[in-house]
Parts: structure tokens; sequence; C-alpha cells
């Protein structure tokens, strides 16, 4: 287990993509099979060129949403991620983003706000103390990376479920969509948000979920693939909508369940 | 033809059976898994890299995908078509007899005399309809590993879900190795086998049409 993953080199370059991509309309956007191997690996395979970037990718992305259907289908509600012994805690817990360690957002925990919004009764915000004073668990669970890694931490944290009780959330909606200090967003199914050990985390092993884990809170769900966690969380929102998230924009599966 | 035959062997359909090689459901299932198999180690290989076992990557040139969110796509589609159509031929092979009629017995000791005799280049080829001892092992072999590198990848992509599989390979980490090594296993026997297919081209004839 290496101790630090940073994202490969070609970050930036794909950030101004995607904000360039942003103005433009929907098909072109939707370019994740970069680079000509993938398409010349596929005519050497096939022997045909016929096959043009747009439409390979249009089928992909097709099986990719038939694919979510098929997780949520295959995802058991009251299934448990397993638990482990405190002794099984990776330490240090490797530190993975987009962004480098010292690019982490500084949230100040004296100004923070949590919103609320979209479905639910209650809009009002949270601050941190009312946060605190939540009931609170903690869990051993394995956080599996979508790059293959995976390391056992140690979150704690009030039960989402519980708290989208108290805000009056309307658990008919289809998704919970989280938006993050650093620009960063992603978005869950209803189910996956009541699932018993999904957590909204304060404190990581035992200390005040320090800022290269997610100060002040994190959304810890150990039936999703690590970036389905989404750390300085800023917003939470009940919605119908279907908004997606940073990475799943470009291209990851959406479901992402483990 | 002969004219005269035995009493015993004229009830044994013989001669259809030399013929034919290869009925159409294997050559149809052979070649969908080639492609699906291809595009499962290519995209395989691009996932691999984002985080590698050991310490080597594979060069990108001949990954697929590109990136990893691409490899994934391509690799989560692939795997559909690679899990149908190995249900549906082993399936098929069991069900037509053709496993049972082809791939055993094997004994050890006819797998030492035939290896043996493929490396003296004194192997026959000339009934392409019964396999040596060595192909029925490899044969066999390679889908027991199929059904390993299938498990394994079911159990990485559903550690939570499929928790009780993941266990069975001894948890997430390890399924990584088996599904790895399984790969490893099925690639070192896809060399052999296309060497093999170009050593004897009349193998790859039948393959294609039947014959």
């Amino acid at each position: 287990m290496s101790r630090i993953r940073k994202n490969p080199p070609g970050v930036d370059a794909r950030l101004l993509v995607r904000d360039a991509a942003k103005l433009m309309p929907d098909p072109t956007r939707r370019l994740f099979l970069r680079g000509g191997a993938s398409l010349g690996a596929l005519a050497f395979l096939t022997g045909c060129d016929i096959i043009d970037g747009a439409s390979a990718e249009r089928v992909l992305m097709k099986v990719s949403y038939f694919n979510d259907r098929a997780q949520a289908w295959l995802f058991n509600p009251d299934k448990l991620a397993p638990t482990y012994p405190d002794s099984a805690v990776t330490r240090p817990f490797p530190f993975n983003a987009y962004y480098s360690e010292d690019e982490a957002p500084e949230v100040d925990g004296q100004d923070y706000t949590l919103e609320i919004g979209g479905m639910v009764d209650n809009t009002k915000s949270w601050t941190l103390e009312e946060l605190y004073a939540l009931p609170q668990e903690t869990q051993i669970t394995r956080l599996v990376c979508v790059e293959g890694w995976s390391a056992i931490g140690k979150w704690s944290g009030t039960p989402l479920r519980e708290f989208l009780r108290r805000v009056g959330a309307d658990t008919r909606a289809k998704y919970v969509w989280f938006r993050c200090a650093e620009g960063y967003s992603t978005s869950i199914d209803m189910a996956t948000a009541l699932h018993p050990q999904t957590q909204m985390t304060f404190r990581f092993d035992g200390e005040i979920l320090p800022r290269k884990y997610g100060f002040p809170m994190k959304v810890r769900m150990p039936t999703k693939l690590g970036f389905k966690n989404p750390k300085h969380v800023m917003e939470i929102a009940v919605t119908d909508k279907y908004l997606g998230g940073y990475w799943e924009d470009q291209g990851y599966n959406w479901f992402s369940g483990l | 033809m002969a004219i005269e035959v035995p009493h015993d062997q004229a009830l044994t359909p013989a001669e259809p059976a030399r013929t034919l090689i290869h009925p159409f459901w294997v050559r149809l299932t052979h070649w969908v898994n080639a492609v699906a198999m291809a595009v499962m180690i290519g995209s395989g290989w691009q996932i691999y890299n984002a985080s590698p076992l050991f310490p080597f990557a594979f060069p990108p040139a001949i990954t697929l995908g590109g990136w990893l969110a691409g490899a994934l796509l391509w690799h989560f589609a692939a795997m559909w078509v690679l899990a149908m159509n190995g249900v549906i031929y082993v399936v098929l092979g069991v069900a037509t007899g053709r496993f049972r009629r082809m791939l055993v017995p094997i004994r050890p000791s006819d797998v030492l005399a035939d290896a043996k005799a493929a490396l003296a280049r004194k192997l026959s080829y000339d009934d392409l309809s019964i396999y040596n001892a060595v192909q029925k092992l490899l044969y066999l072999g390679v889908i027991l590993v199929g059904v390993v590198i299938v498990l394994s990848g079911l159990a990485i992509w559903k550690p939570v879900q499929l928790q009780e599989l993941a266990a069975l390979f001894g948890g997430y980490t390890a399924a990584r190795y088996v599904h790895f090594f399984a790969m490893a296993a099925i690639v070192a026997f896809l060399v052999i086998h296309v060497i093999m297919s170009f050593l004897i081209p009349k193998s790859l004839r039948a393959m294609i049409i039947g014959r």
C-alpha cells in the first residue's frame, strides 16, 4: 500500500478541457475515450475503421446507464459492508484527490454552514456546532478507490438517513446531491442515502476530520467507490433531477456501487 | 468410401464427425469470445495501470480506453458479452456432450508423452477432431481459468453486495491478485494458442469454416 497517491500529471489539462467543454453542446462534450490509442486499438481488433469515437462512446455510455440500473437492482439496502477491528485501520490513510494535499480547500469551521435544499421540509442551514450535537456512531470499513487500491479507515458521524429524517426529506425522491467547497460535486441514489452505513462524517480515526480528509464534513458510504464519498460538503440537496457529478460527467459510471 | 463396413462401425456416424470438426455454435462463441477477451484484456491493462499491483505498467499503446474512465466503460460493457457468451458456451459444451467427448479424460502420462512428442515435432495433427492430451489440458484449463476470472472480477466489482464471494478469494485485495494471475494465465494460453494456429493453419481454417 503506497502512502500517498497523487493524480497523474495532466490533470490541469483535463480540468481546462472540461471547463472548455462546458461551453460546447452536449454531444461533442462527452469525449471520454481520450487519445487515438483507444480507437486505434479497436480498429486493430476489429479490422475496421468505421467505428468513430463519437458513436463508440454513445454505445458505451448507453451500457454504462444500463449498468447503473443493473447495480441499483443488485443493491441490497440491508446488506452491510464488512467491518474491521481497530488494528486493521490503514495508518497513515492515503490522501487522494484530483489536487495535491496542500491544495485541499481550507474551510473555516466558525463560519461554516451546511446548506440544505430541494425536496425537504426544513431548508434551515446547519452550523458545525449543531451538526456535532447530532447522535454519532463509528464505522471501520474499507474504502475502495476506482483506481483499484483500497484502505481501511475509521469514520465517525451521523447516519445520513437520521439527518434526512430530521430535515424532513422526501425520501421518495430519486437522488441526493452534494456540493463541495472545492467545486466538486456528486450525487447518489436515495436507496444508498438511506443505507444504515451512509454517514455524515465529522471525525476520522478519533480526531476531528482533518483538512486532507474533508474538514469539516464528508459523506462516507462504504457501499460506493471512493470518489462517490464527497469531502468538504457545503450543501446537500434532495432532488428528482439527475445532476451527475464531477467525475461522473467525465465518463465514470454514475452508480459505482460496491 | 469403403463399401464393406463392419456392423458395429456402421452404426456410429464416424463420417460426419470427421468432416465437421467444429459445429457452428463452437465457432460463433469462439470468435465472440476472442473479441470480448481482447477488449477485456486491453481495457484491464489500462485499469491495472491506474494502481499497479507490481512494479510495472502496461505500455499505453497496447491498452484500450485511453484513460481510466474510458477503460472502465469498455471493461464493464464487454463483461456482459464475455459472461453471456461464456455461459452459452459452457451450457452447450456440457449439454451436447462435446466437453465429455473431446476434453476428458486427461491422463498425466499422456500429457507428458504428447508434450514431448510436440516439442520433438513428432505429434500428428492429421485429425483435428481428436485433441491430443496437451490440447485437452490447455482447453479445459483455460475454461476453468475463465470461470475464476469472471468470479474474481465479480468479487472486485461488488465486494459489498457479493462479500461472501470476495471472502472466498480471501477478500477484496486478494481477489485483485487472483484476477490478475488469471489474466496472466489466459494471456499465456493465448500466446501458445495463436502460435499453434499459425503453425497448423488448417486448425485456424477449421475454426472459421468448421472443417
